[in-house]
């Protein structure tokens, strides 16, 4: 059997012999293993504005009047942080793709993710700090690079951190079937729309059709999916 | 007129040099009595800091700008003042100042009376109360933001005489209007 490393630096010198073991045996919709899981996009889109009617509805779903605790996933950033606290609302802020990459970033990302005690520290990192309950979430496109044991352990812990009644906003690849997506920065600019960064390029956790979203979302009261434009998926989950 | 040949005399800017010592002052600055007071009134408050291989376990209260690249842990407070936390800073404390930049690693909960000022690859852990706040992209962030809003004091009028009349001289006022109308 061929050393893989051997393989690695044939294939860096041109070897046309060594390619095909490099490539890596993957089920379809699963991740390749030992591979290096965030990466630049070849060409770094510049940042769109975009319409969202999931995030002016998860807006319009907030009961101003009175104390409110968001929660943001998708890492502090000035422009969400003035929008909502202009509300009136405390926000908590958790860079879910820092933590990730605290947890799982050494060696295989998605192998790493089937590690007990890493997933525990990830749990831990990511919800325990957090004083919930909270009357909304912003999940933004997190929950896409997950093994899907990972992902229901994460969403059990979004669901019991949540008011009854609360929202949760969620987006996802269009592209079911792609072999890495992008993964955006995602600043709200109003009540309706957003300016989206791609940051990286990931493989997915897993494939997620709109049958899949649902039963992720099965304990949750409802699910409702907007179209758009792009190849992103909204999501509003009702607690 | 010896009076007015003294005024029509310019005066000399500098003091005469046959009344100084003459060699080793030369090329000097002329030292004048308020070049004296500059040197007698305290220096510009540039701030203290505490260096990138000091490490301080306690509490640290500051009358001044206090600059942190080394190692705290325990409480930092400066009520009036900027703490700023360097790109070596590692604190592990409670901050409490009036502005606070964080361009190391902060953990623990921090309030800025003003303003909180997180800049790229820092890293924050822990509650920020603050009235007013920025963070570049780069930086991370867990934890709590509580923005708190400063009320603008309203602008005091001068109370002008109003004539006020009670409930009952309004009422009889109305009354009498009525029965003038009715005449």
């Amino acid at each position: 059997m061929a050393n893989p490393f051997k393989a690695f630096f044939r294939a860096v010198q041109g070897s046309r012999d060594s390619e095909s073991s490099l490539r890596p045996e993957r089920p379809s919709g699963r991740p390749a293993a030992s591979q290096s899981i965030v990466k630049a996009p070849a060409v770094m889109a510049p940042p769109q504005l975009r319409q969202s009617a999931a995030l002016q509805q998860f807006v319009r779903s907030l009961d101003t009047n009175r104390d409110l605790r968001l929660l943001d996933l998708g890492g502090a950033n000035a422009a969400n942080i003035q929008f909502m606290t202009q509300m009136g609302t405390r926000l908590y802020s958790e860079d879910f793709f820092a933590t990730l990459e605290d947890c799982f970033g050494d060696g295989d990302y998605y192998e790493n993710q089937r590690d007990p005690a890493r997933v525990d520290s990830f749990l831990i990192q990511t919800f325990s700090e957090q004083r919930g309950p909270f009357d909304g979430a912003l999940v933004w496109d997190c929950l896409q690079f997950l093994r899907p044991s990972l992902l229901d352990k994460t969403i059990d812990h979004l669901h019991r951190i949540l008011e009854p009644g609360a929202h949760l906003l969620a987006f996802f690849h269009a592209d079911d079937k792609a072999q890495t997506i992008p993964q955006f920065h995602f600043k709200i600019n109003d009540e309706n729309s957003l300016t989206v960064e791609q940051r990286s390029e990931m493989p997915p956790g897993q494939a997620f059709s709109n049958r899949n979203i649902e039963r992720l979302f099965e304990d949750f009261s409802s699910t409702k999916f907007f179209l758009s434009r792009d190849s992103i998926r909204e999501v509003l989950v009702r607690r | 007129m010896w009076n007015r040949r003294k005024e029509e005399e310019p005066t000399p800017r500098s003091t005469n040099s046959s009344n100084l010592p003459t060699g080793s002052n030369e090329g000097m600055p002329m030292q004048t009595t308020s070049s004296r007071l500059d040197q007698d009134a305290p220096a510009p408050s540039r701030g203290a800091t505490i260096g990138k291989g000091v490490s301080i376990t306690g509490q640290i209260y500051s009358r001044e700008d206090l600059i942190i690249d080394g190692e705290v842990e325990g409480t930092i407070e400066a009520a009036e003042h900027k703490v700023t936390i360097g790109p070596n800073g590692k604190v592990k404390a409670g901050i409490k100042a009036k502005d606070i930049v964080v361009l190391g690693a902060v953990q623990g909960n921090v309030e800025a009376t003003d303003k909180m000022d997180i800049k790229k690859d820092a890293k924050l852990v822990g509650d920020i109360k603050t009235a007013r706040i920025s963070i570049e992209d780069g930086a991370m962030f867990k934890g709590s933001i509580d923005i708190v809003r400063t009320e603008v004091p309203k602008p005091v009028t001068k109370p002008q005489p109003v004539a006020v009349t009670s409930a009952p001289q309004q009422a009889m006022a109305a009354s009498a209007g009525a029965a003038d109308a009715k005449r």
